[in-house]
């Protein structure tokens, strides 16, 4: 039953996370909503295999949490080299 | 409680999706679209399906991103308006195309109901006999790797073919010319943190995909999964060392020969079934025991379907991330 | 006895960690600017990590599953602050401006 609570409250962060990423002025807003969701996918991963009772899913949740930074980092990477090559910040 | 869920998610999936359209610059979109693949992931989970969600979890949201950001360095950031003129034709096609198919689904039975005519066949046979004839739990591995192993085969050389036009189109051929040159960049060196961070999680993530390779016959995993995960594990090597030294580790040659050698692997195991008597892709024929030689079949082709899934990942992104932007009107 | 005060702590930890989530995401869509957004979204990441994960490894006890939770939660505590750092670092070199002080005094300061 506290597991229902939990991924309910999650699911709620998670339409706010979207929220945040639909309405944000700035890009880098969307960037934090998106990693955002991301750890928020991860946990909700984690609760909703205790409350299946199945514990092989905890595998979804390792690799979720694993693959999450790589989207992050190429965003840092295309910024910088967009300002190495002079083509100017990103607008909006 | 499944009821609960999937309100929540398909309305965030439409919401999502009208967001993605009405956006006109691309890298919000690519953005957009990450969330709209994990949502994806966190749906097929509800609805039982772990191996599913395990593969889109993993190409979705961590290497499909990367690939779009590399491809968005070689282009403009706004997309160019469409012609007005054909925009109400566009609307009608769309509206009556969706509301035949919606009204073509009105007699179907129930998602998920078990007494479906589709049910009653072959799904229960798979059901019933998987852990008398292969000796492992995963319904969807048999299934994939041994019961429908001609379709598994298909996609394998589908993997292939993509990697193979995307590297005709994108040219990626050694050559003179601005456009040949790698591009000049440091990665991320000069960023300490995600560097150490980093350091620290490569073995892991490759030591996980390996796990997820061997073990997709217990729990969800098996070689399209295992491929995304060490795909990713060398993406975010080339991320942070810069393309010239992550193309020292692992060149586009070995990239080359690890889908080749990954779809060989499979039909040789195939041609091997057939010179030991049986017919192609029967693995019953390799070993004495039935339920072992179907196994150890298993794991092998499993093994050529994972090399060759990261083969190819690799190759995409390398093809657009080694490709120097030439100069552009923006 | 001792295995009802297991499960009750473990319930305990797991609603800290459910509301840390909640005020991580009230936080986000509230905030005015972006770092302070950033600010939000890092901290309650990281605490309803730790409260999740040790609420859930208390109720499953010694089995492998507690294994895989402290790899997920030491994984998630590496990989949090450093897309934090990645993004702020990107959003600051882009000119996204930090904001002016909210502090009234430095507002009397700085006002003629």
């Amino acid at each position: 039953m506290f597991y229902a609570v939990v991924s309910i409250a999650i699911l709620m962060t998670m339409v706010l996370a979207v929220a945040r990423a639909v309405k944000g002025p700035s890009i880098y807003d969307r960037v934090l909503a998106a990693n955002m969701f991301g750890t928020k996918t991860a946990l909700l991963l984690a609760v909703v295999s205790f409350l299946f009772g199945r514990m092989d899913f905890l595998d979804l949740a390792l690799a979720y949490a694993l693959i999450n930074l790589v989207g992050v980092l190429a965003v840092l990477e295309f910024v910088e080299g967009r300002i190495e090559s002079g083509k100017g910040k990103l607008d909006d | 409680m499944t009821i609960v869920f999937a309100l929540f998610l398909l309305t965030l999936l439409v919401v999502t999706a009208l967001a993605i359209v009405r956006t006109k610059n691309l890298f919000i979109a690519t953005m957009l679209l990450s969330i709209f693949s994990l949502l994806m992931a966190v749906n097929f989970f509800i609805l039982d399906a772990a191996d599913v969600a395990l593969t889109e979890a993993a190409v979705g949201a961590g290497v499909t991103t990367v690939i779009f950001l590399s491809a968005l360095r070689l282009t403009s950031q706004y997309e160019r308006g469409s012609l007005a003129s054909s925009r109400w034709i566009a609307v009608i096609v769309v509206v009556t195309t969706t509301v035949l198919l919606i009204s073509g689904t009105i007699n179907t039975p129930n998602l998920g109901d078990p007494n479906a005519p589709v049910h009653q066949h072959v799904a229960p046979f798979y059901l019933e006999n998987t852990e008398a004839l292969m000796g492992f739990p995963n319904v969807v591995t048999a299934v994939l790797s041994s019961f429908r192993g001609y379709d598994t085969l298909g996609e394998v050389f589908v993997v292939f073919i993509a990697a193979v036009g995307v590297m005709f189109i994108l040219d990626a051929r050694q050559g003179t010319g601005p456009e040949y040159e790698l591009r000049v960049e440091k990665g991320l060196k000069h960023h300490l943190i995600p560097r150490a961070v980093g350091g620290l999680l490569i073995p892991f993530m490759l030591l996980f995909g390996l796990y997820v390779q061997f073990h997709g016959e217990y729990g969800p995993g098996g070689g399209f999964q295992a491929g995304a995960i060490v795909a990713t594990a060398f993406i975010l090597h080339a991320i942070l060392e810069g393309e010239r030294t992550a193309l020292k580790a692992f060149s586009r040659n070995a990239q080359m020969a690890l889908i080749i050698g990954g779809s060989t692997l499979y039909g040789a195991v195939g041609v091997v079934c057939m010179l030991k008597g049986g017919t192609f892709l029967d693995y019953s024929v390799l070993m004495e025991d039935p339920v072992t030689a179907r196994q150890v079949g298993i794991i092998i082709i499993e093994l050529g379907v994972g090399m060759a899934v990261c083969g190819a990942l690799l190759s995409i992104f390398h093809s657009f991330a080694a490709r120097k932007p030439v100069a552009q009107a923006k | 006895m001792i295995e009802v005060a297991i499960e009750w702590l473990g319930n305990a930890l797991l609603i800290v960690g459910a509301a840390s989530v909640l005020i991580g995401g009230i936080g986000v869509i509230r905030m005015p600017d972006l770092y302070s957004r950033m600010h939000a979204s890092s901290l309650t990441d990281t605490m309803a990590t730790l409260a999740l994960f040790s609420g859930l490894m208390l109720h499953s006890g010694f089995t492998l599953a507690t294994i895989k939770l402290m790899a997920i939660m030491a994984f998630l505590l590496l990989t949090g602050p450093t897309a934090t750092y990645a993004l702020a670092n990107a959003a600051f070199r882009s000119g996204i401006e930090q904001p002016r002080s909210l502090n009234t005094d430095d507002q009397e300061k700085s006002a003629p």
